[in-house]
């Protein structure tokens, strides 16, 4: 959008991060077009800050984000016990709750 | 008028002017992102003007629209500087954006420490807010420090943009831009920009006299 309207310069594309509250992670926001680290400070305060949504902000030029393209190993074996859907918790959670019941009221 | 409600109709008068002329960039500013900043930054200029628009009306026994817009135009204390109109030259905003926000800081800074706790506290929030307007304008006057058409506006608006503070306040502005003191184009007069903007501001208003919105 910002080209279409004539950037005067070179212009970059960085991505933000936000971090909602203090210790969580940072999780992508939104990209912005500006000339410099100094302009896209000032926007990204002004779209993902003044409101008071995010603690911290990280910004990053697009370019220095390293993308992966299909950066999973061919699952060709049995191997569902490395995924986390490998497992039925609610099984588990059914038992140990009858077991903790029938602890108690022994 | 007590001195105070002056005062306070300046600041109120000030920022409702600017932040209307800032407005007019919506939709058309040099780049999206431009965009959504100044229209931001317009939106919290009025912000501030009903602010001191209120302090005022407590006093007087109105409320912050009457003052805002049920006023003539040769009623307005606001300084020539934000009365002009010049949203089709970026350069020239620019040039009176960081002009006025470098103004307003010695000023805001003088409201601070004043005695009435009221003003002070309010001094203080809307300071947080203009922090950011500060920032905004100290980025692009930085950027635009050696194009010519930025530099010939800050010399054509210097002495609109000493009109904003009282004469005491003026040889700040002169140590924060660094530049020499020259005859200031007072507040008090109206430039031929202010009738226009004021038609179109109070239109809707004047449209049904006293209508409950």
């Amino acid at each position: 959008m910002g080209a279409a309207r004539g950037v005067s310069g070179c212009s970059v594309i960085w991505e933000v991060f936000r971090q909602e509250r203090e210790g969580q992670p940072f999780q992508h926001g939104g990209s912005l077009e500006a000339p410099n680290i100094a302009f896209a400070e000032a926007y990204a305060r002004e779209f993902y800050g003044r409101r008071g949504e995010s603690f911290a902000l990280w910004i990053v030029p697009r370019e220095a984000v390293d993308e992966v393209r299909e950066p999973y190993v061919a699952d060709v074996f049995d191997r569902d016990y490395r995924r986390v859907d490998g497992y039925s918790l609610k099984v588990k959670l059914k038992e140990a709750r009858e077991l903790a019941a029938k602890n108690a009221s022994r | 008028m007590s001195p105070n409600i002056a005062s306070f109709l300046r600041l109120a008068d000030d920022e409702l002017v600017l932040g209307w002329r800032n407005s007019e960039w919506t939709g058309i500013a040099p780049f999206l992102e431009e965009d959504v900043a100044f229209s931001s930054i317009a939106q919290t200029e009025i912000g501030h003007a009903r602010a001191w628009y209120e302090l005022a009306a407590k006093e007087l026994g109105t409320d912050a629209d009457a003052l805002a817009f049920d006023r003539e135009p040769d009623e307005y204390l606001c300084a020539p500087l934000v009365e002009m109109r010049l949203v089709d030259e970026w350069a020239r905003t620019i040039a009176r954006h960081w002009l006025y926000e470098t103004a307003d800081r010695i000023r805001i800074q003088v409201l601070l420490n004043s005695q009435d706790r009221e003003v002070a506290d309010l001094a203080e929030k809307i300071d947080r807010e203009e922090t950011y307007h500060r920032m905004h304008a100290e980025m692009w006057a930085e950027r635009l420090r050696e194009e010519p058409r930025f530099c010939e506006a800050v010399d054509e608006l210097w002495p609109y943009a000493l009109g904003v503070l009282t004469e005491e306040q003026r040889p700040l502005l002169c140590q924060a831009v660094d530049r020499s003191d020259v005859e200031a184009i007072e507040r008090g007069g109206h430039t031929d920009n202010l009738s226009p903007l004021w038609e179109e501001m109070t239109m809707v208003r004047r449209s049904v006299p006293g209508a409950s919105w």
